[in-house]
């Protein structure tokens, strides 16, 4: 064998067969865990690239952001579908933002993050991964939009997976 | 219906399933309403975020009530919906730029909403 | 009024909810217009579907509409992928 087991993956790998499971039985536990090893060893035979993660601690607060902006951003949606913003025309298009994040676990959760909050979609990166194209539903302020995505979810990314 | 008697569980229950879904049929309201199609993929994503992560919570807390002990197992729906939602919607919205561009529609900022 | 008749009558309003953007993505999948409408609207479909088979599950207070609502967000995500993939390139699985 000649690399270790990813050890978040292996975690991540039990957690799953356990909430599925429904189960903290014992023989379960044993069955998660030498499932797990075996899959994430495999797995990480098959994509040898590793995330590597710098500031973990960084990963809840970011959440929390996460959180808050689905939150907001489906309300902001909803008017807009129900017609409640009267007092001006809603302009959507294609908005693009220079990239500083390169690490391509970093980037596909940037992806997640954005298609994950309505009224932003991801549409792809420039062939350099220097510049991000996004579709925004509501692009009323497009520096208020890269100012977002900039400081409320690559700043953290960037410490997370970035050294 | 046993084990939900309890107002501490039965109104956050109640609450989180109306608010999920009431921001479905918004969402779905919007896939009809809308005027193009990259702003329609906008409402189809309120359904599947906050609309179904309110069932999805309001299932745990009900489940989790009746067996007496945390039963987390409805959330795997949620956190598979959303690991997988974004790449539906990036080849989505780049087929419909792509095909977009080959029927010579223009790809700027367009009124979808008076 | 019970509690549990509260989360009852809360459960058949979502449910009603759900039933009725179940039908506004499917008139959007068979109205079109485009290919890619097409598309949205039986991944919307598919996802209020499982929605209301959790709802349904908590009604019936049963878990075994949990399974069923796992497999459809993995085969629905397939499908849905595997038709934009198309509508993108002209063939799902590139040589």
């Amino acid at each position: 064998m000649s690399r270790a087991v990813p050890p978040v993956l292996a975690v991540v790998l039990v957690a799953m067969w356990l909430v599925l499971n429904d189960t903290m039985a014992p023989a379960q536990v044993v069955a998660a865990v030498v499932l797990a090893a075996a899959l994430a060893w495999w797995g990480s035979k098959l994509r040898p690239l590793r995330p590597r993660l710098h500031r973990p601690w960084l990963a809840p607060a970011l959440l929390a952001t996460v959180f808050v902006d689905i939150v907001r951003s489906n309300i902001a949606v909803g008017r807009i579908i129900l017609g409640l913003v009267r007092d001006r025309d809603i302009r959507s298009g294609l908005l693009e933002i220079p990239l500083d994040l390169t690490d391509p676990h970093g980037l596909a959760v940037l992806a997640t993050i954005i298609t994950s909050t309505p009224g932003t979609v991801w549409v792809g990166l420039s062939p350099d991964r220097r510049r991000l194209t996004l579709h925004v539903l509501d692009l009323r302020d497009e520096a208020a939009w890269i100012r977002t995505i900039k400081e409320r979810y690559e700043r953290p990314l960037i410490g997370i997976f970035e050294p | 219906m046993t084990g939900i008697e309890s107002p501490w569980i039965a109104v956050p229950v109640a609450l989180l399933l109306v608010a999920g879904g009431l921001l479905t049929l918004v969402g779905a309201l919007g896939l009809v309403r809308l005027r193009n199609f990259q702003a329609r993929m906008h409402g189809a994503s309120m359904g599947s975020t906050l609309g179904l992560g309110c069932l999805v919570v309001a299932c745990v807390i009900v489940g989790s009530a009746m067996a007496h002990r945390l039963a987390l197992h409805a959330l795997l729906v949620t956190v598979f919906v959303v690991i997988t939602s974004p790449a539906t919607a990036t080849l989505l919205m780049r087929a419909s730029l792509y095909r977009g561009r080959a029927r010579s529609a223009s790809a700027d900022p367009e009124v979808i909403e008076r | 009024m019970s509690m549990g008749n509260l989360v009852g009558y809360a459960a058949w309003f979502a449910g009603v909810c759900l039933g009725v953007a179940m039908l506004l993505a499917g008139w959007r999948m068979i109205r079109g217009p485009a290919a890619e409408d097409r598309v949205l609207g039986l991944d919307a479909l598919y996802v209020n579907g499982l929605a209301i088979l959790l709802v349904f599950g908590i009604r019936v207070a049963s878990g075994a509409w949990f399974e069923v609502a796992l497999l459809i967000a993995l085969f629905g995500f397939t499908g849905s992928v595997a038709l934009a993939k198309f509508l993108l390139r002209g063939e799902v699985i590139e040589p």
